[in-house]
């Protein structure tokens, strides 16, 4: 059997369930970031795949692909600002010891 | 044949990738793995013919976005405590798993229309031609670029010295 859509949709969830996984057992704010960025990789591998398999001659899944990419990018930026601004206030990234907006 | 071999080649290391992303307790070894993820994905970027897109996910993830985090493990010397688990280990497990089975569910109980169109070979024109062109995306493009001068103003803001 040649590879196809079923193929390519499964590798997606697949990485996006690891991601999940991740993004709610860590222990770290940096790996719950690096979690969530699997997870949306594993969004933009589904979207190329229906791009590519269901509409090849549109493109409007890559399109929306590449703005997944921007949205991740400031995601980045803004995450790892957070969480050193966290750091330099508390000493600690540990998501189960900032308490700051909880009362 | 050999795009299908090309893609269990990269599925199989990207997956052993992720998970070591999420197993391994040395944060910085978790970082390192993420790059592996990413190269892998933009391999699968190439089997599925959008050469645009892995040059960008090369640009933008490999290139930006790691070092990007890497940087970040560096300033917050949490590497000596590890990338733990917490209490919630199980039930996150549970909840992934569930999700896997609903989307394997959705996925085989649906039949798509496949296409059996020859894919564009070089996409860049038209990607071009979809974000700038007629009835194209560019509001979206325009909104994006401010997005991304919120997002740069923001993280300034966030990490300056008082």
């Amino acid at each position: 059997m040649s590879v196809g859509l079923e193929h390519y949709v499964i590798l997606s969830a697949v990485l996006f369930a690891i991601g999940l996984y991740g993004a709610l057992a860590k222990r770290n704010a940096i790996a719950i970031m690096l979690s969530i960025e699997i997870m949306l990789n594993a969004v933009n591998i589904a979207m190329v795949a229906f791009s590519r398999f269901i509409t090849p001659l549109l493109l409007t899944g890559q399109v929306f692909a590449i703005f997944i990419m921007v949205v991740a990018a400031a995601e980045a930026a803004v995450g790892v600002a957070i969480i050193i601004a966290i750091y330099r206030g508390r000493g600690t990234i540990d998501p189960t010891e900032i308490n700051l907006t909880k009362w | 044949m050999g795009l299908d071999i090309a893609f269990w080649i990269l599925a199989v290391v990207g997956v052993l990738a992720a998970l070591a992303v999420v197993t391994l307790r040395d944060i910085f070894r978790a970082a390192l793995a993420l790059i592996l993820c990413f190269l892998t994905v933009a391999g699968i970027y190439i089997t599925l013919s959008a050469d645009f897109l892995a040059a960008v996910q090369i640009l933008v993830y490999v290139g930006a976005i790691s070092i990007l985090i890497i940087l970040g493990i560096m300033l917050t010397r949490e590497v000596q405590r590890g990338s733990l688990t917490n209490k919630f280990r199980i039930p996150a497990f549970i909840v992934a798993a569930l999700f896997l089975g609903a989307v394997a569910y959705a996925l085989f109980s649906t039949t798509w229309q496949v296409s059996t169109v020859a894919p564009l070979a070089p996409t860049t024109q038209a990607l071009a031609g979809k974000l700038f062109g007629e009835d194209g995306f560019i509001l979206s493009v325009e909104i994006a670029a401010v997005l991304l001068l919120a997002a740069i103003l923001g993280a300034i803001v966030l990490v300056r010295e008082k």
